[in-house]
């Protein structure tokens, strides 16, 4: 069966031209598939400089890999061209970080909202148009009179984002990649956007790539995690159980740092320094040897393969080699599948 | 119960726009005590920075200072260092100085030498072609301080070494460093004249979970070492949580509620608070965090009553016709809400 959306082997490396020698591996030997029946919710979270962007760069075909490729429907994504693009272009859609950047100052915040209707001939008339538009701002909790014919910077940051949200509703996609959308959000509205995020997932059967940074979001909304760090997936499955008993080295460290809105559960101790120390090669080995505690010399020389330690999760450690080898294409076979969670968390206004 | 080092009174600042007054600040009292880590947290627009900033007399046109006192203690001792005028009685209340009577030469005095500063993505303020070295002497060359080269050096290594960086990277540029070891350096800046008081704003919104932990207590380590308070502003409830004594929760410009971290945490008083604690996730049990709904209030405007009334789920008619005054409802805890007045 051919995927919706693919990523085979796809590495993407910047810099290391004719002239300079040092290059950085964004993305490494990276394989993912994303299907939407069942419709599901992944999440893929990273601190800067994990690739997690470059990622969602290279799914919507904004960069090209290095190696590999990207598949839409079993086609390079490099090759496909006019009608399947067009088709491509509504069928994943993606939502950035920055609600303040993504609008022209100068129109109505209704034109993000014709624009792709008037491309994909989405209405034959006006009044088509217009309960269009009326009907994805109140799937996304918006009062369409307290909306439209306002410019950008009438509207608060939550609000320009759920529009982003609506945008991508407007046209029907099968997937949608959602690149830290609320990390410029404050709090109190963080969970209202979510929710309307999970509403497409449930109520419309939309697949949801969900970037961040932030594992706690990440742990509320998805059903299977992939932890990358410098290009490399460290840990990946089951969320419950990547969070909930993180095995590889920096997923342990990464949980443990999360400042927990709970004051009586305080920092863990700080974890000893690796005593490895620096490591020659940054594009070698493991890439967390030079700051993990469990490092050996192994860890320093080769890059370690994903081992298979739960049914439903991997982790890329050597601490774990006792446990049968999975090939990064076979990643996503340690993921949850499907089960349909209808949950209570949506506060849509 | 500690004595107050920094005591603000009924803070105002506006920001003069065409369009009218915005009151980001109107209104606000609080207290930092000695050797406290204060929180002050809030939405984008609640006033958290505003406020941050008029502390140091830093608002710029076409905001303004419009009233209220800030009482700071230790700034007479340094104001007398310096020869300008000192703490003759003129200011003094307690040994406190009003930042408010101060000419801008004194306050420029007193800025890093009695309350230090790390901003908002202050590791980016570092000038790109100085040694870190130069930048570190620059302060103690601004608040005249004659140090030979050798005693330079060594308290450079030393402050370095307190914040948790070698010694040689008083030789190095800032593009050499990493974003929490720039953060580092700004810490060892701000404590560089030992201040009483330490300003955060927000000092690690664009690190990675595992730096901003590292750094956050790298600054409390500095902090205990040298006996100073620190007010540190931000957004996330998380990181308060872990990292201050008292919070204070912000909205639409006033003070809602200043509570000990614990308590406020486990048994917020006012229907904000509340509703914010209720809404961060958590990595316990999924689902069970809901939004507020709702938008802040436009601070143009003139609210006679509660600013949070429209988005409160226990407003009373008294709420929208009359201004809750931040009252201590319990030991320590202060909180303006009628719901919480009316209980006690």
């Amino acid at each position: 069966m051919t995927a919706l959306l693919e990523a085979r082997h796809v590495t993407k490396i910047f810099g290391g031209g004719f002239f300079t020698k040092s290059y950085t591996t964004a993305l490494e030997n990276f394989s993912m598939t994303i299907e939407n029946d069942p419709p599901s919710v992944t999440a893929v979270v990273g601190e800067s400089g994990s690739g997690k962007t470059t990622l969602a760069r290279l799914l919507l075909g904004l960069v090209e890999p290095t190696r590999g490729q990207v598949l839409y429907k079993g086609e390079d994504l490099r090759k496909i061209g006019g009608r399947e693009r067009r088709v491509f272009r509504r069928d994943v859609q993606v939502i950035f970080q920055d609600p303040f950047e993504v609008y022209n100052p100068f129109y109505k915040v209704d034109h993000v909202l014709t624009t792709p209707i008037e491309k994909f001939g989405l209405a034959k008339s006006r009044q088509e148009r217009d309960s269009l538009v009326v009907q994805v701002l109140e799937a996304v909790g918006l009062r369409p009179e307290e909306t439209l014919g306002r410019h950008p910077h009438q509207l608060s940051g939550g609000q320009r984002q759920r529009i982003m949200v609506a945008r991508a509703l407007l046209l029907r996609p099968r997937v949608i990649l959602a690149d830290e959308p609320v990390s410029m959000i404050d709090a109190s509205l963080r969970a209202t956007i979510l929710g309307s995020l999970l509403k497409l997932n449930q109520e419309f059967g939309i697949s949801i790539l969900y970037i961040t940074h932030d594992l706690t979001t990440a742990y509320q909304v998805s059903e299977n995690i992939v932890v990358l760090y410098r290009g490399n997936v460290c840990e990946t499955g089951d969320v419950e159980l990547v969070v909930k008993k993180p095995l590889h080295p920096y997923t342990r460290l990464l949980v443990g740092s999360v400042p927990l809105p709970d004051v009586n559960r305080r920092w863990a101790a700080e974890a000893p320094a690796s005593s490895i120390g620096q490591k020659a090669d940054p594009n070698k080995g493991c890439r967390f040897a030079n700051r993990c505690p469990n490092a050996m010399e192994k860890c320093i020389r080769e890059t370690p393969p994903l081992y298979r330690v739960d049914e439903k999760r991997a982790a890329s450690c050597y601490l774990y080699d006792d446990k049968p080898q999975l090939r990064s294409e076979d990643m996503m076979e340690v993921f949850i599948k499907g089960t349909p969670r209808l949950k209570t968390v949506v506060g849509v206004q | 119960m500690k004595p107050d080092v920094l005591d603000v009174k009924d803070l105002k600042v506006y920001y003069h726009t065409p369009r009218g007054a915005v009151k980001a600040v109107d209104g606000v009292s609080f207290q930092l005590f000695a050797e406290e880590r204060l929180g002050l947290v809030g939405e984008s627009g609640s006033g958290k920075t505003t406020s941050a900033m008029a502390l140091l007399r830093m608002i710029k046109a076409p905001g303004k200072i419009e009233g209220g006192e800030i009482w700071l203690e230790g700034a007479d001792q340094v104001l007398a260092r310096h020869g300008g005028k000192n703490g003759n009685g003129q200011y003094a209340k307690g040994g406190k100085v009003n930042l408010q009577t101060l000419t801008d030469e004194q306050m420029v005095s007193l800025r890093l030498s009695a309350i230090a500063l790390i901003a908002q993505g202050s590791m980016n303020s570092l000038n790109p072609v100085m040694r870190i070295r130069d930048q570190i002497a620059d302060g103690y060359q601004d608040h005249g301080y004659k140090l030979t080269k050798q005693e330079l050096k060594e308290r450079t290594a030393d402050l370095l070494n307190r914040v948790g960086l070698r010694p040689s990277v008083a030789d190095m540029y800032p593009h050499e460093l990493s974003g929490g070891m720039k953060l580092r350096v700004c810490i060892a800046i701000a404590i560089s004249l030992s201040p009483k008081v330490i300003l955060a704003d927000e000092p690690t919104s664009a690190l990675d979970v595992v730096v901003q932990r590292q750094v956050m207590e790298t600054l409390r380590r500095v902090q205990e070492e040298l006996g100073a308070s620190v007010l540190l502003v931000g957004h996330d409830m998380g990181l308060m949580a872990q990292a201050v004594d008292r919070l204070g929760v912000m909205y639409a410009g006033k003070m809602a509620e200043v509570s000990p971290v614990h308590d406020i945490f486990t048994k917020p008083l006012h229907p904000y608070a509340q509703l914010l604690i209720a809404s961060l996730p958590s990595l316990d049990v999924k689902g069970e965090f809901k939004g507020i709904p709702g938008l802040p209030p436009s601070l143009l405007e003139d609210i006679p009553g509660c600013p949070f009334a429209p988005r409160c789920p226990y407003k009373m008619e008294r709420c929208e016709v009359e201004k809750p005054i931040l009252k201590e409802v319990a030991p320590n805890r202060h909180v303006a809400c009628f719901l919480v007045e009316g209980a006690k």
